[in-house]
């Protein structure tokens, strides 16, 4: 049986032997793998880019104290970008299952309509949640639109849920008893972060100093874009760290989420306001590689 | 005589959309130039991955096309005949004369050739597929590319046997298809026509939905509780149906079958499984995309999924109880209604004060209509409803009920949704149905008031099933509800009108015209509409009513030429003996009548027996008199009859025979 650890060092093989980039995690706070820039931006502009990276992903409202077998404040995504998405995309992906000792002869796989948005990014694709035996596996996404941009170059985004997927293979009820290295069960890496982040995020986080911070990364974020619309040396402008201010901003709002800091009439605002630093990055990011095609558009 | 067979291969479409796919494939086809080819559709089908398309018996060509070309008059001269004849590719000899007003002209006549077959599905084809209607479309070769459901992978097309050329999405048509992704041939397989389904078979791949629907149905037992739309669902998810029985602990059974039931059909497209007394039995099937499980691993995986989920809603269950409804109502503030409408805190407050006015007017207990309206939106609130969004309304009603809220509270929060479309039944207690129209008309109001009202096809808030589920409610339960007096926008009004004739038309079948008149005149309730539309539709084939009806269209037209907008009764003692004194009498006497609140069929006979009376007026009698006080006494007496019967329906609206719609 392989372990958690295993499985996901087989899908990063499978996939560098595909000619992706592996990447390491990005290292702020985001929501899903989609978040971390290596998506974000990469699946902007004409350029070709693959690239597989595991992303530790925080949800602070799904979080359950460590008691719940299925549900996790951060859970592990692996994420693939294919740009342009290849013609066999959907026979290179089921050769990743293959790949991870999932006989395919003996299970049932179904390709079911799931659609994804993420209005605080402005972004939005069409595609499936892949179902093994009953169980949502994968996230199989083309991308069409990203910081409310259409794409040049319509990536495919496959997204596996690690936890579950391991599970499955381990056929254990719970992600705890998930053997993540020899010796060492999930329960063992993660119980403590989960049961202490869970407190943090629902009883402690102290919700004027989040506003602030939320302020502050917002302030910073149109701060930074101003400059770079002003800016005559385009091309070293720290547009990256821009983004930063994005994604600062989309944790400390889930933050305030799960602290049921945001009133209903806030929230569409509050989304909008993410929304708007997110494009401004976006298309801050496409005048700095293709000048002149994004001044033309 | 040839055949042609199409397969667009592409990524799984959405099962839900492959039929509506293969009706506008066939429409394309049919009126684009392949229709010309004429022959027969013979398969018109479609799994996940192909939509196919088989026509026996085409043309070898479309039918050359005679035309006549105007040309110069023979007067012009022989010059520019003999240019008209060049530029028509013919002689001057052979063109045609004939003869017009202004003299003699030439004519010649040109054929166009029928293209053949082979090349007008090569032209056309690429097209009448990329024209297919998706609800939703996506890019996929890149920015400004075809669009379509999902990646077009391969396409097969073949006319007698011979591969018909052409490029779509950068996809050349070929002679191959595909099998099942997994258990068909990993390599493109190639077929002709004949043996397009057989291969397809052999290789896991069966087309016909209906062969699907065969194989599920005889796959599960008899025992499964029926469910049409999962099954349809189901023959739309897979290639190769194979049905497999799977069980769960009976100790689940102790949460309520509807959660149960939830859980496995919206969340696992499984059928629940009954018992013979009609309980739920502790197994479900479910359809998988294999030819079978020898092993037991998908029954095994699939049980354990389920597991799960039911673990999470028992938790749920447990977990919500823990703060009853009634303690959730100020958590509602949290929870958003709409944008620019607040929060449903604010919701429930405005459907508490409609729903105990609605209870009034109805006769329905209003303590407990209050005391549901309260609480319906608070399973919102519950871990439950969050997590299986179908729950809702249900999921309050049990919880409602769990929590000892008297029971006809429990069932009307239940029940509030309902009905959900117009197949669906409307809720069973008086206080359900009174919080259902108040529920649903508070959010027809204020997405009017903020000018959210539906556009075409768009109708993001189901504002139009609202309306409808409101009429259907009111006209089933036959509640005297006058709508409009709960209606203060112009818009919402016609919005309801549009609404009711849909009701009216096309649930309970009246003619167009006969609805027009019922909605023509003043609106009350809703079942009193469908009496009058009932009685119009009575009386209708009677041989008095249609003349009838032109002659009040005739009366309209003489007030509205006589610019007359409202009149007094006229005045007996100005009445002249014969037609009109008659006809004046004939409108006491039918007045009486339909004053002792009989039925409208009654009423309507009567109003009918006026005819020959009316008729007689018109021929004798001449409405403009010259003396302007008999006149006006003549418009008084018609303006008499056009009101004092037109508030079951305005006649005019009635389209007649001899159309009598001049005056």
């Amino acid at each position: 049986m392989d372990s958690f650890q295993d499985t996901i060092v087989k899908l990063k093989r499978y996939w560098a032997d595909r000619g992706a980039i592996i990447q390491e995690p990005y290292d702020l706070e985001v929501g899903a793998g989609t978040m971390a820039p290596e998506t974000f931006l990469r699946v902007l502009g004409p350029k070709p880019y693959k690239v597989a990276y595991v992303q530790p992903s925080r949800r602070p409202a799904d979080g359950r104290y460590g008691q719940n077998p299925n549900r996790l404040y951060k859970h592990q995504q692996l994420q693939v970008i294919l740009k342009p998405t290849p013609d066999d995309v959907i026979d290179q992906y089921l050769g990743s299952l293959e790949a991870i000792g999932i006989d395919l002869r003996k299970h049932d796989i179904k390709f079911e309509e799931d659609n994804w948005e993420s209005p605080t990014l402005g972004a939005w694709g069409i595609g499936w949640q892949v179902m093994l035996d009953g169980l949502e596996i994968t996230q199989f996404t083309y991308f069409q639109q990203c910081g409310g941009m259409d794409l040049d170059l319509v990536p495919a985004e496959i997204t596996y849920g690690l936890e579950r997927i391991v599970a499955f293979l381990q056929n254990v009820e719970s992600v705890y008893e998930i053997q993540w290295a020899p010796g060492f069960k999930y329960a063992d890496v993660r119980s403590a972060e989960e049961q202490q982040f869970s407190i943090y995020n629902f009883e402690l986080a102290d919700v004027a100093a989040l506003w602030r911070e939320f302020e502050l990364h917002e302030r910073e974020g149109q701060r930074l874009l101003e400059l770079f619309r002003a800016s005559t040396d385009k091309e070293r402008f720290p547009v990256l760290a821009t983004y930063d201010q994005v994604l600062k901003c989309s944790h400390l709002f889930n933050l305030l989420d799960a602290r049921g800091a945001i009133s209903v009439t806030e929230r569409v605002g509050i989304i909008a306001r993410v929304r708007k630093l997110a494009v401004g990055v976006a298309q801050a990011w496409c005048e700095q590689h293709n000048p002149r095609e994004s001044a033309a558009a | 005589m040839g055949d042609f067979l199409l397969e667009i291969g592409t990524e799984e479409i959405p099962d839900w959309m492959i039929r509506l796919a293969l009706e506008s494939l066939r429409e394309n086809y049919q009126s684009s130039q392949t229709g010309k080819l004429r022959g027969t559709i013979d398969l018109l089908d479609g799994t996940p991955r192909r939509l196919t398309l088989r026509v026996r018996g085409l043309d070898d060509r479309i039918a050359d096309v005679e035309e006549v070309v105007a040309g110069p008059y023979v007067s012009a001269g022989e010059k520019a005949a003999q240019g008209f004849a060049k530029k028509q590719n013919t002689t001057v000899e052979a063109l045609r004369r004939e003869t017009d007003a202004k003299g003699q002209r030439y004519y010649a006549v040109v054929t166009h050739k029928g293209e053949v077959a082979a090349a007008v599905l090569s032209s056309v084809i690429p097209d009448v597929v990329a024209r297919i209607n998706w609800p939703k479309s996506m890019c996929w070769t890149g920015q400004g590319g075809i669009r379509f459901i999902r990646p077009i992978r391969w396409i097969l097309a073949l006319h007698n046997d011979e591969v018909v050329p052409f490029e779509l999405a950068g996809v050349r048509s070929g002679n191959t298809t595909r099998g099942h992704r997994i258990l068909g041939s990993k390599d493109p397989l190639p077929v002709t026509i004949g043996s397009y389904e057989q291969i397809l078979r052999d290789n896991f791949v069966i087309v016909r939905a209906d062969e699907r629907r065969r194989k599920i149905e005889a796959g599960v037992a008899k025992s499964i509780q029926p469910d049409n739309e999962l099954l349809e669902t189901l023959v739309y998810l897979t290639e190769f149906p194979t049905p497999i029985r799977g069980s769960f602990d009976a100790s689940y059974l102790e949460l309520p079958k509807e959660i149960l039931a939830t859980v496995m059909r919206h969340h696992q497209h499984y059928f629940s499984v009954l018992n013979e007394d009609g309980s739920l039995a502790p197994q479900f099937v479910a359809v998988t995309n294999t030819d079978g499980d020898p092993e037991g691993l998908i029954r095994r995986g699939n049980e354990r999924v389920l597991r799960a989920r039911f673990n999470d809603a028992r938790f749920f269950w447990q977990a919500d109880q823990q703060k009853p409804l009634r303690d959730r109502v100020s958590d509602l503030q949290k929870v958003t209604f709409q944008a620019r409408l607040g929060s449903y805190k604010d919701k429930t407050d405005r459907v508490v004060e409609l729903a105990s006015q609605l209870a009034t007017q109805l006769g329905a207990d209003v303590a407990t209509t209050e005391r549901a309206a309260l609480l319906s939106k608070c399973d919102l609130t519950t871990e439950m409803v969050k997590e299986f969004t179908e729950l809702q309304g249900v999921g309050g009603g049990l919880y409602a009920e769990a929590q000892r809220e008297p029971k006809g509270v429990a069932t009307a929060i239940y029940d509030h949704y309902k009905p959900v479309s117009m197949e669906d039944s409307i809720p069973r207690t008086l206080e359900g149905k009174v919080l259902s129209i108040a529920d649903k008309l508070d959010t027809l109001r204020e997405c009017f008031r903020i000018g959210l009202i539906p556009t075409g096809s768009k109708d993001p808030f189901a504002l139009r099933r609202a309306a409808q589920g409101i009429i259907k409610i009111l006209f089933e339960a036959r509640l005297p509800l006058e709508l409009s007096k709960f209606i203060d926008s112009d818009e919402l009004s016609a919005f309801f009108r549009e609404r009711m004739q849909f009701y009216l038309r096309d649930v309970l079948g009246y003619a167009y015209d006969e609805v027009s008149a019922v909605l023509a005149a003043p609106l009350t309730t809703l079942p009193d509409l469908a009496d009058r539309a009932d009685g119009i539709h009575f009386i209708r084939p009677t041989e008095d009513f249609e003349p009838l009806a032109a002659s009040f269209k005739r009366i309209k037209n003489i007030l509205k030429q006589a610019q007359v907008e409202t009149a007094g009764q006229p005045d007996p003692a100005l009445l002249k003996p014969g037609p009109e004194q008659d006809l004046h009498q004939a409108f006491l006497r039918v007045r009486e009548i339909t004053k002792k609140n009989g039925s409208y069929r009654e009423n309507l006979a009567s109003i009918a027996s006026l005819r020959p009376q009316v008729d007689l007026f018109f021929d004798k009698i001449l409405v403009n008199d010259p003396d302007p006080a008999i006149r006006q006494n003549r418009l008084a007496l018609l303006y008499s009859l056009l009101t004092e019967f037109s508030t079951i329906a305005d006649f005019s609206e009635i389209v007649t025979q001899g159309g009598g719609a001049s005056a």
